[in-house]
């Protein structure tokens, strides 16, 4: 990461923050205690790549012992009901909370949105130092839990009491606290950071760029940010009383204390399913950018996008208790969560129905950022439509906690989290570094990826339509899901999650080779509009040699009497 | 082979309303099935057909006309209408299920723990909370074609009583009496899921539901209240 340096000669017009960086720096100030967005940025980045190499290694453990049961796990070892119980919580944990989050939001909303709107940094740079390093606190809190004696946490990563709140049931007091409080940090963090998103976005826009000139990544991870600021704070006192419950002996969710253990089921949904949007819209976001570009397109009614996510983005708040229809609820409540749940889908079908739109009478480009952001919109069709199964409050009676829902929300977290990445990163790639990844390696890692996915999921629909229930560590206790035909799907799951694997082989040695012998990019090799194409690659410190002025909006591609097919946002004529 | 239409496919339909949720799920995958792959469809149509080409430009549509804007339109008025559908369905499913309880001809206590379920059954009497009242761990014991009510609670953590070939699901709340019902249609016997995790013995919370003939099932009442009277 080295490319990124501030560059002295460059800037000129700056505030307070960059005068104390044109002296030497050393490498911790320069890489850790930076106020420059886009080293937060790379901050974010290489910290969730990191949580996600171990979030991979716990789903390659379990997986193993799902195909295999009672063998050998190469790297682990004899997995035991309480090392698999403790897999499963800390990789859904890690792969949204310290994967999905950091890469989707912080890392693309802190190295766009000034670059995107053209100004040198955010409004807080000083809030946004501090946001990464209370996050890092988390990681390390995080780590520790699995170190602690009696091992890491492993209640789910939904955490219901009274299991999560008593250690005789959970059987990991410190565990489970120390789990606890690292969630409770990273929202912090989270939080910090939106505040960050949301003012910068509003108030430091490039002369001359209106509400409807601001690109659609930066309108979806702005909006991302008010959903989770909206919803975090139910789900941080909750995760505070719960913490009472564990280490104080309160009993806010103890029955026998006069608690209820529902109420915080309906703390974490309220937080829990505007979550699955806040992670979405940045996902959406990236591909709206990279389908414009690669087929010369404008977007399909970029006000009708704007529209629908907003429709989302408030019709979240009101479908949270579909996770909860047979958790004990009053019956009556899930006629009113269906017609919510099952409603949602119209804004979220509608966005895909204007993605695809866009693409019609366009010029397209199969490049890896493009193959990247087509295969989100095929894969997540899957995934959004299979939701349909289980917000019908009579069909989910069935399908509830089966791997039916594991399979439907791979489906749309992995198309967000793994593709969106991919796509995000592959198209800023150049951007970030100043240099060009490698193509065919691109493909080789993007083919294998998406054959695999597929692999490993497709059969968990299967798995669940059969009633398979789940974090179980092993099906043979139950007879009728220990039947060789179900074996032989687990058996394909798992080899399709281990070719998923090694395909990201095929990424790190793209990293490695472009890192050393990449093409170099030029400020907008992909002919683009938007304003991070007009900063040199990689931006200086600062960002833009001349500031820049925003003329129009930000999707004018092949405008007919122009001989170039692509009008940027700050060119005048 | 399985039948992705058919849930009836992959797992044997017991109780009343076990294919009612089965028709259910016919219905949404072909509600959801059709628009899903007309989209995908013109996805990969759209690829394929308009690939780069030497000398042609990319049109400029805005998407903000009013001829332009029916294209999204119609399909969202579509996909509204068969959201309605599904809705209606979904509700009138559910509340047979889990809303309008049918009357009782026998009532059971499932109290489930860490890592047990034991059941209550009423004795010759009929009654539950009598003398004869018939205890199991981990084997449920009904007659086939009476309806069920049974009271579940757990000890300590949360578990859910489902049982895949009614198509039931029901979690047990320590604190609280839920009360749910089922019939079942034919004998034999099938899994008794936990299928909320609850500990380190989750995965080893499994029971069996027995069905039985008015003639086997009093015949096993019989057997287990000579049993009792010995024990006394």
């Amino acid at each position: 990461m080295s490319e990124v340096q501030p560059s002295e000669a460059e800037h000129g017009h700056h505030d307070d923050h960059s005068q104390s960086e044109h002296h030497e720096q050393s490498f911790a100030s320069k890489y850790l205690f930076s106020l420059d967005h886009k080293i937060i940025a790379q901050q974010y980045l290489w910290t969730g790549i990191l949580m996600v190499l171990i979030g991979a290694f716990m789903v390659f453990v379990f997986r193993m012992q799902l195909a295999f049961p009672g063998q050998h796990v190469p790297g682990w070892g004899i997995v035991t009901q309480a090392n698999y119980n403790s897999l499963v919580t800390n990789h859904g944990t890690i792969m949204i909370f310290w994967f999905a989050m950091p890469v989707l939001i912080a890392s693309f909303g802190n190295f766009l949105i000034p670059l995107m709107i053209g100004c040198d940094d955010m409004v807080f740079p000083r809030i946004n130092r501090l946001s990464y390093q209370v996050f890092l606190l988390s990681v390390i809190v995080l780590i520790a839990s699995f170190l602690v004696p009696g091992g890491g946490f492993g209640g789910a990563w939904t955490a219901y009491p009274p299991l999560s709140a008593k250690s005789e049931y959970s059987m990991t007091n410190l565990g489970s606290s120390l789990w606890l409080i690292a969630v409770a940090l990273e929202f912090v963090a989270f939080l910090l950071g939106g505040i960050n998103f949301i003012t910068t976005a509003m108030n430091s826009r490039a002369p001359g760029m209106k509400f409807t000139n601001i690109p659609i990544v930066v309108w979806m991870i702005v909006i991302a940010s008010i959903l989770f600021m909206a919803s975090v704070g139910p789900l941080v006192a909750g995760a505070i009383m719960l913490l009472f419950d564990q280490q104080v002996g309160t009993g806010f969710f103890d029955p026998d204390k006069g608690g209820d253990p529902v109420l915080w089921q309906h703390l974490f949904w309220f937080f829990g399913h505007p979550e699955v949007y806040v992670v979405l819209l940045p996902a959406m976001g990236i591909v709206a950018e990279i389908i414009t570009v690669f087929s010369r397109k404008k977007l399909f009614g970029y006000k009708t996008v704007l529209l629908t996510v907003i429709a989302t983005g408030i019709l979240s708040f009101f479908v949270w208790a579909h996770h909860q229809f047979i958790a004990g609820i009053d019956p009556r409540m899930a006629n009113i969560f269906t017609v919510t749940t099952v409603l949602i889908s119209i804004p979220i079908a509608e966005m895909i129905f204007l993605y695809i739109a866009t693409l019609y009478g366009g010029s397209i480009t199969l490049s890896v950022p493009m193959l990247w952001a087509l295969a989100f919109l095929a894969e997540f069709l899957l995934g959004g439509s299979t939701g349909l199964f289980l917000g019908a409050s009579g069909a989910d009676i069935y399908f509830h906690d089966t791997y039916f829902v594991v399979a439907h929300f791979h489906y749309t977290f992995f198309p967000i989290a793994v593709i969106g990445f991919f796509a995000g990163f592959t198209y800023w790639f150049p951007k970030m570094y100043g240099k060009h990844l490698n193509e065919r390696l691109g493909q080789i890692h993007f083919w294998i990826t998406i054959i695999g996915f597929n692999l490993c999921f497709i059969p968990l629909f299967v798995l669940g339509s059969a009633g398979q229930h789940r974090r179980i560590y092993d099906y043979s206790n139950f007879p009728e899901l220990a039947t060789p035909g179900l074996q032989n799907l687990r058996v394909i799951a798992t080899v399709g999650l281990i070719m998923t694997l090694v395909a990201q082989v095929f990424f790190f040695i793209n990293l490695i080779v472009s890192f050393r012998n990449g093409r170099k990019a030029s400020a907008n090799p992909w002919n683009a509009n938007t304003l991070e194409w007009v900063a040199p690659s990689p931006p200086p410190h600062g960002n833009f040699a001349e500031m820049p002025t925003c003329y129009r909006a930000p999707y004018e591609y092949s405008v007919p009497g122009r001989d170039k097919d692509y009008w940027p946002q700050n060119e005048s004529s | 082979m399985f039948n992705i239409f058919d849930i009836g496919s992959y797992i044997d339909t017991v109780s009343t309303y076990a294919s009612d949720i089965d028709f259910l799920i016919l219905l949404i995958t072909i509600l959801v099935g059709v628009p899903f792959i007309i989209a995908e469809i013109l996805l990969i149509g759209f690829i394929l057909k308009f690939r780069k080409k030497e000398g042609v430009q990319a049109q400029y549509i805005t998407g903000e006309e009013k001829a332009q804007k029916r294209w999204i339109t119609i399909p969202h008025l579509i996909v509204l209408l068969f959201d309605i559908v599904i809705i209606v369905f979904a509700i009138q499913v559910w509340v047979d299920v889990k809303q309008d309880l049918p009357d009782a001809d026998h009532i059971i206590r499932v109290d489930s723990q860490q890592w047990a379920w034991n059941f209550t059954h009423s004795g010759k009497d009929g009654e539950l909370d009598s003398e004869d009242d018939i205890h199991t761990t981990n084997t449920l014991h009904v007659e086939v074609d009476k309806v069920y009510h049974f009271i579940l609670t757990s000890k300590d953590v949360i578990h859910n009583f489902s049982v895949p070939a009614f198509r039931l699901k029901q979690d047990a709340i320590p604190g609280r009496e839920i009360i749910g019902w089922f019939k079942a249609q034919k004998t034999g016997e099938y899994d008794i899921q936990c299928a909320e995790i609850c500990g380190i013995g989750h995965g080893l919370m499994n029971a069996r539901i027995i069905i039985e003939d008015a003639p086997t099932h009093a015949a096993w009442q019989s057997r287990r209240a000579g049993e009792l009277a010995i024990v006394h």
